[in-house]
């Protein structure tokens, strides 16, 4: 085993989601019901024998201080192992600041005191599953000074927009990162995730600060490509999201209603583990229908879901009809309402309006708390 | 250790032997219910729920499943810096042999010990084979305003089956005047719901006298509570309204299941003031397919159905293939119906495979199916 800390990065200026961002950062979204986006990542390193985890946040820290909690819920040894939430002051000042390399130099003093010669660096906005003991012993066995994970797409003229992309040549070493600007489908999508020593982060972090303030991660390493032997290492699952506006996380958890996909992710071996809340099982009442559909525990149904992610303590009243819909926990879905490629924020009720339908591939937004 | 004023004391040492196969490999308290639950999470929940914060489970029977879920209390919130759930089974003392528990009253008996570490005032004996909810921070109350030595917790059942249960008698203030276990002619309809709190000092002292009685079967119900009524002692009956059930048995588990299904039932478990807590399965939201038809179910999550359900209680781990028909069943973790297969009033047992067009139990049955074993298709 490869002694290794984890770090799981906050979201970056590049993305942005609509609505559901002013409520918490991308990590403490709901995922597929009963998740949020963070237990994938830190239910990947706890996976992988790494329990020193370092969680970054920049805003909105409230959800995701809750639901992380002290850890034990992602099965990390509470004497030997810590789970711990970090913050970015200058991001406040203005997201120009709201950078990796910012947020890690407020905490320099943190990684410096880390005993692991290696760390593993994720992003708290994908879903992947990726083990990351079988990655350290890659990089270890390459030699190379910085490894990074990428996911080969033939979609990215579509999809994964505002992530970076690798060039690499034959021998995997990255030739350049840049965005993916959508001028083609084949690419080798940057899933955010670095594995090198912790001596070479600092090393980053501190060059970076001095070439410039807004300086990412990415940035510097581009910057310092010449000197330095950075290679790609690619991820093998079939499913690989980003979370990086509302249509990326309305096809995330979308996809997963193929249950073949689902299987890629979630199998017994490997478990995404996240924060319980004690519901009761989902209750279908006589007259209820539900075809294609994941539901979270606590929901009741009276009415109709069809292809749909439901979530946590969720209310279809009766005669209502909910296609192609993310209904987040604790919301209400009125009697006879007729949703179609909705996102309905938590503890939203929809009583009024009896008809909200979008595009599938503009899916509408209904904000937390709302009444319609 | 810090001065605690009420203990709670689990017997879960019984085979639940009326359980049949449910029970070959775990106690009763550890049989599965309602979806995601074990019997035994009602009075851990309960206990939690009531502020009671340490808790003795004394098992016996197979014991080793209900050990590591129970042991640490971490599920229901009870492993707090003073507080703990604690297994308790026959162990080997400096002056006595290894001894099983020779009942229910010689199980509290052989811990005297661990229940002095917390010098209580009072002592609340449950037993493990109950589906309800209940506040036993109330009844501790009504004990302590009617100054009793012993109070047991009665419920209400309709007379023609009050000859099933243990007795109470009371006068009209709510003093227990007699006990009679399973009465031919029953003198009243309140039945002893194997919920007791006594104050310890007097209990104490029972038990030492009781230990050495070779006429005892040192139980509580047979030799604790005659000899309290013997003795003049306060003996109050406190009568509990709401659900409860005995679930000793693969009808009556399978009724309990079936309740859960009915709105109209007093057993409601979605109630966020008082929540039973559970293991948590770390496993998907359940699937339900694009040709699934789900009517009249309680499903929980690790739950794959892609045929069609009706009015059932469905766990973890459970598949329903596609055109599988699964009617008034329980499905239980695990448990796998291949396409085609037809389960109707049933109860299919932890990780049972039915297979491909099978046929098990039927609508008109007098009794509840227990299905313990693998069914071969019929291809």
């Amino acid at each position: 085993m490869i002694n290794a800390f984890g770090i799981v990065t906050a979201s970056n200026g590049r993305y942005h989601v609509q609505g559901m961002e002013d409520y918490r950062p991308i990590g403490a979204f709901s995922f597929l019901g009963r998740y949020r986006v963070v237990d994938f990542p830190v239910s990947n390193l706890s996976n992988s024998n790494i329990d020193r985890i370092q969680v970054y946040v920049s805003q909105n820290p409230r959800s995701l201080a809750e639901h992380l909690s002290y850890g034990q819920h992602y099965n990390i040894n509470a004497k030997r192992g810590k789970l711990q939430l970090l913050f970015n002051q200058d991001s406040r000042v203005n997201a120009i600041y709201n950078t990796d390399v910012a947020a890690f130099m407020d905490n320099i003093e943190v990684i410096e005191r880390m005993q692991q010669p290696y760390v593993v660096i994720t992003p708290g906005n994908m879903v992947f599953k990726q083990d990351f003991q079988q990655l350290l012993q890659q990089h270890v066995d390459s030699g190379a000074d910085v490894t990074l994970l990428y996911h080969k797409t033939d979609k990215a003229d579509d999809w994964y927009r505002n992530c970076a992309v690798l060039d690499l040549n034959r021998q995997k070493g990255v030739k350049s990162i840049h965005l993916n600007d959508g001028s083609i489908p084949n690419r080798n999508i940057f899933m955010d995730t670095y594995v090198m020593k912790k001596e070479m982060l600092i090393k980053l972090i501190r060059d970076a600060k001095k070439h410039s303030s807004i300086f990412n991660l990415t940035d510097i390493l581009n910057l310092e490509h010449d000197s330095l032997d950075i290679r790609g290492a690619q991820h093998k699952g079939a499913y690989m999201a980003a979370i990086y506006d509302l249509r990326s996380y309305f096809r995330a958890n979308m996809e997963l209603l193929h249950y073949d996909t689902a299987q890629q992710l979630f199998s017994s071996d490997w478990p995404i583990y996240t924060q319980t809340t004690d519901a009761i099982p989902v209750h279908y009442y006589e007259g209820a229908r539900v075809v294609n559909s994941m539901v979270a525990n606590g929901s009741s149904v009276y009415g109709t879901v069809e292809n749909s992610v439901i979530g946590r303590g969720v209310e279809i009243k009766k005669g209502a009809v909910v296609k192609n819909c993310l209904i987040l926990g604790h919301s209400v879905i009125g009697e006879n309402v007729h949703l179609e490629n909705q996102i309905v924020d938590k503890w939203a009720k929809i009583i009024n309006v009896k008809e909200l339908t979008a595009e599938p591939d503009y899916p509408g937004y209904i904000r937390r708390n709302d009444v319609l | 250790m810090s001065k605690n004023e009420m203990l709670a004391m689990i017997l879960a040492g019984g085979r639940g032997s009326r359980l049949k196969d449910l029970t070959n490999k775990v106690a009763k308290p550890a049989v599965s219910f309602g979806g995601k639950y074990r019997i035994v999470d009602f009075p851990l929940s309960n206990c939690a729920n009531s502020g009671i914060d340490v808790v003795g489970v004394l098992t016996q029977y197979e014991s080793v499943l209900l050990n590591s879920y129970v042991a640490g209390g971490k599920n229901w919130g009870l492993d707090t810096r003073d507080g703990g759930v604690y297994v308790l089974p026959p162990r080997e003392k400096a002056d006595a042999n290894l001894n099983v528990y020779r009942g229910t009253a010689d199980a509290i008996t052989q811990n005297i010990d661990f229940i002095d570490q917390y010098d209580p005032d009072y002592i609340l004996i449950l037993s493990g084979d109950h589906i309800y909810k209940m506040n036993y921070d109330k009844m501790l109350s009504f004990h302590k305003q009617n100054k009793a030595d012993a109070t047991i917790a009665v419920i209400g059942v309709p007379m023609k089956e009050a000859s099933r249960f243990g007795i109470m008698n009371t006068d009209g203030n709510g003093h227990i005047t007699e006990f009679e276990e399973k009465p031919e002619h029953p003198k009243s309809n309140l039945a002893s719901m194997g919920i007791y709190i006594f104050s310890w000092k007097v209990l104490r002292k029972l038990l030492i006298a009781d230990r050495d009685d070779p006429n005892s079967s040192h139980d509580f119900g047979k030799d604790i509570i005659p000899r309290l009524l013997d003795d003049g002692k306060t003996l109050m009956a406190y009568e509990f309204k709401g659900y409860w059930k005995d679930v000793g048995t693969i009808d009556s588990l399978w009724e309990a299941n079936m309740d859960l299904l009915d709105e109209k039932s007093a057993l409601n478990l979605d109630d966020p003031f008082w929540k039973i807590y559970t293991e948590d399965a770390p496993e998907l939201p359940q699937y339900i397919g694009p040709e699934a038809h789900v009517d009249e179910a309680y499903i929980t999550q690790g739950a794959h159905i892609e045929g069609d359900l009706k009015h059932s209680v469905v766990f973890t781990h459970v598949d329903v293939e596609k055109g599988a028909k699964v009617v008034d069943s329980v499905l239980m973790p695990g448990a796998v119906v291949d396409e085609g297969a037809v389960v109707t009033r049933a109860l299919v047992a932890n990780n049972v495979h039915i297979g491909k067009g099978a046929v098990v139990g039927s609508a008109d049955s007098e009794n509840i199916l227990l299905v313990a074993k693998n069914v071969k298709g019929v291809e």
